[in-house]
């Protein structure tokens, strides 16, 4: 298709302009701190498939990788596990709301990051203060999202559903939750986004495998091919995630016009 | 009626007996209507006319079951009204259509929600939006249809949910001209296939002259009923014919007088 393959274009022209003025800046250079560009892709070749340097990183990519997937979709599915039942509770239960949305307002300004010590302290040094990061990185935009998008429905649907014959207590899943799913379905969105900012700072304290425990660890070694190669990859799997993610609402959100 | 005698009571589907209505409004009270009388009988299209503020929406709501009487006595067959139910349908201004469902679910939802059949479901939901003429549009969302197409899928919605008192409220009000024209003709073909029984709210004195076998005009401060006068013209009827004429200065009169 034309317009397909114009819109793809333009989207590639900034990338291309990038890694050409990459390219240019730096091959060929005696010294220069950041490798040229066919260097990083040699590395990610090396680290994907092995066969360039047989070194010690030489095809570890799929474990790490494999590590950092799990952890982001293991602590994000917990947080939606909890924080969207939670969330529905507190904006449609008077009571829950007065018992915990004042706290958990109290502790959400606190960064993510600052919780990192504490984690470490408490999780000890390894993967479970990632995992924990991960899941408090996922857990606050679910929860905001779903108490809004419960809290937000339209009260002429209410009525609507009244005077249709809906039981009260069928009111929940028949009228406030499918009003409710475009903002949830926004807050899993944000969750996601986030549980891939937070796993690499999670990753990056003394953990063993994972794409934030090689970048770190390749710094340290002055091997910046593979930091880089390590930063794209977690690019394109964050990239990847969220573009399941998107088509999945695109599927289940046909009919809202912020979606469809 | 046990002896099977049919009183004149028994016909009476609605009746509205000193009916006052009090809100109140940053600690004010507002009285919103005041001693309302009213009876309808089954099949009627009944059209309520009057500024706005004078209690047309308040009396709809209270019939619907979505707001309680502050005074006074609301039953439909002789049963109080205490909540909203399938038997009183509401068409809103706003359409107040589910988004995320489809028109036929839409149309469906009443049956569906109330634990009808699958089979059953369809073949309603089928029937009404046909008779909507919506047929085309069963797949559509809310979000694609224009204003009168939306209204049509509200409309098709209580029917289908056996409604046996429509209440309508300005539910034409946003439309343009030519589509409100369009659905008034609509409205009065399907009610007199199915005689339902209508309460339609408007404040324009020609829809209600167009519409109505009575109609009841209210006045403002508080709301009151200050009349209810049949219109005997036969239909279709006419808006550039004389008698249609002297209705409308007639009521413009009633209107005017209680300003
Ligand atoms: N929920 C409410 N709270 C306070 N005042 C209300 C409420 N609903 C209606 N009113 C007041 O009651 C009066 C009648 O309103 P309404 O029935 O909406 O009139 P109409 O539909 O004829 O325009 C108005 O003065 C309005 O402000
Ligand atoms: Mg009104």
């Amino acid at each position: 298709m034309p317009v397909r393959g114009r819109a793809l274009g333009l989207a590639l022209a900034a990338p291309l302009i990038f890694l050409a003025f990459w390219h240019l800046s730096t091959a060929g250079r005696s010294f220069s701190l950041i490798p040229p560009p066919l260097e990083v892709g040699r590395q990610l070749w090396d680290l994907a498939f092995g066969g360039v340097w047989d070194d010690l990183y030489s095809a570890t990519l799929p474990e790490h990788a494999l590590a950092s997937v799990g952890r982001v979709y293991g602590g994000f599915l917990l947080a939606a596990a909890l924080a969207l039942p939670l969330g529905m509770l507190i904006g449609r239960v008077a009571l829950v709301r007065s018992l915990l949305d004042p706290t958990l307002q109290l502790l959400r300004p606190i960064p993510v990051t600052a919780w990192l010590p504490l984690a470490m302290i408490v999780f000890g040094i390894g993967p479970r203060s990632a995992f924990f990061l991960v899941f408090l990185g996922a857990f606050y935009p679910i929860l905001v999202n779903t108490i809004f998008g419960v809290r937000s429905v339209d009260g002429r649907l209410f009525e609507a559903a009244a005077m249709l014959g809906v039981s009260p207590s069928a009111v929940f899943w028949k009228v406030v939750l499918p009003a409710a799913l475009p903002s949830i379905f926004t807050g899993l969105r944000l969750g996601l986004g986030f549980a891939w900012v937070v796993i690499v700072v999670g990753e990056m304290t003394g953990v063993q495998t994972g794409l934030g425990a090689i970048i770190m660890e390749a710094r340290q070694l002055s091997r910046t091919e593979i930091v880089i190669s390590g930063m794209v990859v977690i690019g394109l799997l964050g990239f990847l995630s969220d573009a399941l993610v998107q088509a999945l609402g695109r599927r289940l959100l046909r009919w809202s016009p912020q979606h469809g | 009626m046990a002896d099977g005698m049919i009183t004149s009571a028994a016909l009476n589907i609605l009746d509205i007996t000193g009916v006052t209505k009090r809100f109140s409004f940053n600690g004010e009270p507002i009285v919103a209507l005041e001693g309302a009388n009213l009876t309808v009988r089954k099949g009627e299209f009944v059209c309520l006319i009057g500024p706005s503020g004078c209690g047309k929406s308040t009396l709809l709501r209270m019939i619907a079951g979505f707001e309680t009487p502050s005074e006074g006595r609301l039953s439909m067959w002789g049963a109080p009204v205490s909540v909203p139910g399938p038997d009183r349908g509401m068409v809103f201004q706003d359409y107040g259509l589910f988004p995320w469902l489809s028109v036929a679910r839409n149309v469906g939802f009443g049956p569906a929600a109330r634990g009808r059949p699958r089979a059953e479901v369809e073949a309603t939901t089928k029937r009404f939006v046909d008779m909507v003429g919506l047929t085309r549009f069963a797949d559509a969302y809310p979000h694609q249809l224009s204003g009168g197409m939306k209204q049509r899928v509200a409309i098709a919605r209580v029917l289908a949910n056996e409604a046996e008192v429509v209440l309508m409220d300005e539910p034409f009000g946003a439309l343009d001209a030519m589509t409100r024209e369009n659905l008034q003709r609509e409205l009065l073909e399907i009610w007199e296939r199915t005689r339902l029984t209508v309460l339609f709210v408007t404040h324009a004195i020609e829809e209600a002259i167009l519409l109505a076998d009575r109609i009841v005009v209210m006045s403002p401060g508080p709301g009151r009923i200050v009349a209810d006068e049949r219109v005997s013209l036969p239909r279709p009827r006419d808006p550039t014919d004389p008698e249609f004429n002297a209705l409308r200065r007639r009521f413009s009169a009633l209107l005017g007088s209680h300003h």
